[in-house]
């Protein structure tokens, strides 16, 4: 995609900027302080459901143009014979304090992105792991990212109309994860299950700050 | 690996802020421009030109992006509001902070993970949603 011939829009005017107190804090530190949790896991698991049934705003969507390996099959664009490529992230903002804003960003499962996600996990509280009981595999190469990484990381199995239910320990061995790692369950399209999956998150990486 | 930066050439370099960034007139080095780092323009009433950007030939981006940050904007919400690359973005903001034209505000892991007494802020704001 070529950027360079297009004007920037203006079209997302309307999503309100932050309201920041307008005074720095009193031990001369900034007016607000700002956080994030990635949420990942493989496509059409509901991350996106998940970001907007928390975010303050509808989702935006951020682009990344990069190489990638050349494939002969499951080309984003559908485009032969290009190595670059763009990739979308949604991300959505809650602000939780009146100088506490947490940012929440979807990225995309595929293991061939994953050199992407060293820059967008740099700084994170953690990250949560979505898991569609159909499809248990396509979340695999985001736990072995976070697992590798060290990033304090909780799976998520999205409930799904009509899902299969597992027991907990069969999941844990389908998913191979190890005894520290939270299994939960959530429902992305619910604001307050939602919250509670992020609120998960914090507790797994208070308990790991704990532990250093 | 090279990112297609519509060929102006300097997207696909560094994403740090060089470190004589100046944010708020005080010299702040090692600020990283991560996705949810918060920036805005410096010394700018609304609808008013700052004595920093007059007179200044500015592309089209940097003056949408000083236009934009008016409010306070994460690094993301301006990829995404401007429909231009993160690579983008990040350099010319970065730009805009060394020439003292935009604050960029730190990030509670700019210092490697949040800390302990953020995480239970987060915690308590996500518990009350």
């Amino acid at each position: 995609m070529d950027y360079a011939g297009s004007e920037p829009g203006v079209a997302g005017l309307h999503v309100p900027p932050l309201a920041v107190p307008n005074q720095r804090r009193s031990d001369g530190t900034p007016p607000i302080t700002s956080t994030k949790i990635v949420v990942s896991g493989g496509f059409g698991v509901g991350k996106t459901t998940l970001v907007a049934s928390v975010s303050e705003i509808e989702p935006l969507t951020t682009e990344s143009v990069m190489t990638v390996m050349s494939e002969s099959t499951d080309r984003l664009d559908g485009l032969p014979d290009k190595t670059t490529t763009t990739v979308a992230m949604d991300f959505g903002r809650v602000t939780l304090e009146s100088d506490l804003v947490l940012y929440l960003f979807g990225t995309p499962g595929q293991g061939r992105f994953q050199f992407m996600w060293d820059d967008l996990v740099r700084g994170a509280v953690g990250a949560i792991v979505m898991v569609d009981t159909r499809r248990v595999e396509e979340c695999f190469p985001a736990i072995d990212y976070f697992e590798r990484s060290g990033l304090p990381f909780v799976v998520a199995i999205n409930m799904f109309d009509g899902s299969p239910m597992y027991e907990e320990s069969d999941l844990r061995d389908a998913l191979s994860l190890r005894p520290e790692t939270p299994l939960i369950e959530c429902d992305a399209r619910n604001r307050r299950s939602s919250a509670e999956a992020l609120a998960q998150v914090v507790v797994h990486a208070l308990r790991m700050v704990g532990a250093r | 690996m090279v990112a297609d930066d519509g060929g102006r050439g300097s997207a696909s370099r560094s994403a740090r802020v060089r470190p004589y960034a100046l944010t708020q007139g005080r010299t702040a080095p090692g600020h990283i421009l991560f996705v949810e780092t918060l920036v805005t323009t410096l010394d700018c009433e609304q609808g008013e030109e700052s004595a920093l950007d007059a007179g200044r030939r500015d592309m089209p981006e940097v003056r949408a992006i000083i236009v934009l940050c008016r409010g306070v904007r994460s690094v993301a919400e301006v990829s995404a509001l401007l429909n231009l690359p993160l690579g983008v973005v990040r350099v010319l903001i970065s730009d805009l902070a060394a020439q003292g034209r935009i604050s960029v505000y730190q990030t509670a892991g700019d210092t490697g993970r949040p800390d302990r007494a953020l995480l239970e802020r987060l915690l308590g704001g996500l518990r009350r949603l």
